[in-house]
């Protein structure tokens, strides 16, 4: 049966969490924990997640959930299946929900071995564009052009000068079982993958864009729309990696304005035209590459 | 309302000490965070329920007969009032409610 608001239950497992008003992150945690249940266990490390999901004696997770340290959180995972079998549990799942920062800089080593090991565990990567927890500091997935408190826009410099890893593609060429991306955007195709992720033999990765308010200089009640916005105008993607073949989800005919997308967050104001064509022509040669090498 | 309460009436001698203790456990509300709060007008509101599928917060119960928004954990953010397509959610300030 396929998930959508109707069919989703009614149950909360992230609930009472001190995240700021509208955000991404924290949609995509409780959508994600809805479709795997309460036989779930939570590995969450120090992000903003953690942050505001675990303040003594406030505990908003409602499922067994663990800490781990910050390089360490598919480690910890690994470590967690090996306690389950240990203690003879069945029917249960393991997921990880890390930042882009804790993913693809900081977690990426212990990633790169659980997936080598094929660890039957979902690890999710929320993906808000830079350290947003520690104030907004630039990530490896932190685009070009973007405003960090160490990226700084000024005259000459416009922001973050590097664009976003390919990390997607970076776990895919592990060999996973099962690895996609998604948005909260759109959220149904996230709670696709989720399932799916969720009923894969081996490791599944699932790489969710989550707009976050307060580091991309939006409204609070925009972030499903600019997360929508950011796959239609071609700035992120939703594909998916099965079976040793890439798929995209979805392939637009026409892009929406990226130019539009950009100049509606304040984490991309000091960008001038120059900047703009740079950025156009990087979403442009991604598309062709990804039409060329992943579609049949 | 099917949502999580918050226990308001601890006292510190009764709180979890170490670093491991049970999950789940509500001591606060967040409603303080709120300038806006959002109403549904259940007359227009079409229960295409994708205020509650895309509320940050997961304040909005779709149990009941009518849609309920849990005010204790809505932090009026006003996602809802933008997904909701037939208008039915209207933002009103706090101090007028």
């Amino acid at each position: 049966m396929a998930l959508n608001a109707k069919t989703i239950t009614n149950q909360e497992l992230f609930y009472g969490h001190k995240a700021c008003p509208g955000c991404g992150a924290a949609l995509a945690i409780r959508l994600a924990l809805k479709v795997l249940g309460e036989r779930t266990i939570v590995v969450i490390p120090p992000n903003c997640m953690s942050t505001v999901g675990y303040i003594y004696p406030h505990m908003p997770v409602f499922v067994n959930s663990v800490i781990p340290p910050f390089a360490g959180t598919a480690a910890v995972m690994s470590g967690v299946l090996a306690g389950a079998e240990a203690q003879g549990l069945k029917d249960y799942h393991v997921v990880g929900f890390a930042g882009d920062g804790g993913t693809a800089d900081i977690g990426l080593q212990a990633l790169s071995g659980m997936i080598d090991r094929n660890d039957r565990a979902i690890f999710i990567c929320y993906d808000n564009e830079a350290y947003m927890n520690t104030g907004v500091q630039k990530s490896g997935l932190t685009p070009y052009g973007m405003k960090t408190t160490n990226t700084p826009a000024g005259k000459r410099i416009h922001g973050s000068q590097s664009s976003k890893k390919r990390m997607f593609e970076i776990v895919a060429a592990h060999g996973i079982p099962y690895a996609a991306t998604a948005s909260v955007g759109y959220p149904e195709d996230f709670l696709a993958k989720v399932e799916k992720a969720m009923n894969t033999d081996g490791t599944s990765y699932i790489h969710v864009m989550a707009p976050c308010p307060t580091g991309w200089g939006t409204e609070s009640d925009v972030t499903v729309d600019i997360g929508k916005e950011a796959v239609d105008c071609g700035l992120w993607y939703l594909a998916e990696y099965e079976g040793g073949e890439f798929k995209l989800n979805r392939d637009p005919k026409e892009f929406a304005s990226a130019e539009a997308y950009l100049k509606a967050q304040s984490r991309f104001s000091a960008l001038d035209e120059t900047d703009f064509a740079r950025i156009l022509q990087e979403r442009d040669d991604a598309w062709a590459r990804m039409r060329r090498d992943w579609k049949k | 309302m099917d949502r999580p309460k918050a226990d308001l009436s601890y006292v510190v001698e009764t709180l979890p000490l170490g670093p491991a203790f049970e999950t789940g456990q509500l001591h606060d509300v967040s409603s303080g965070m709120r300038t806006f709060r959002p109403v549904i007008d259940t007359e227009k509101c079409v229960k295409c329920l994708r205020c509650f599928l895309v509320c940050p917060d997961g304040a909005i119960d779709k149990s009941g007969e009518t849609l309920e928004i849990d005010y204790d954990y809505c932090k009026g953010c006003g996602v809802c009032r933008r997904a909701c397509k037939p208008g039915a959610i209207s933002m009103v300030k706090e101090a007028e409610v």
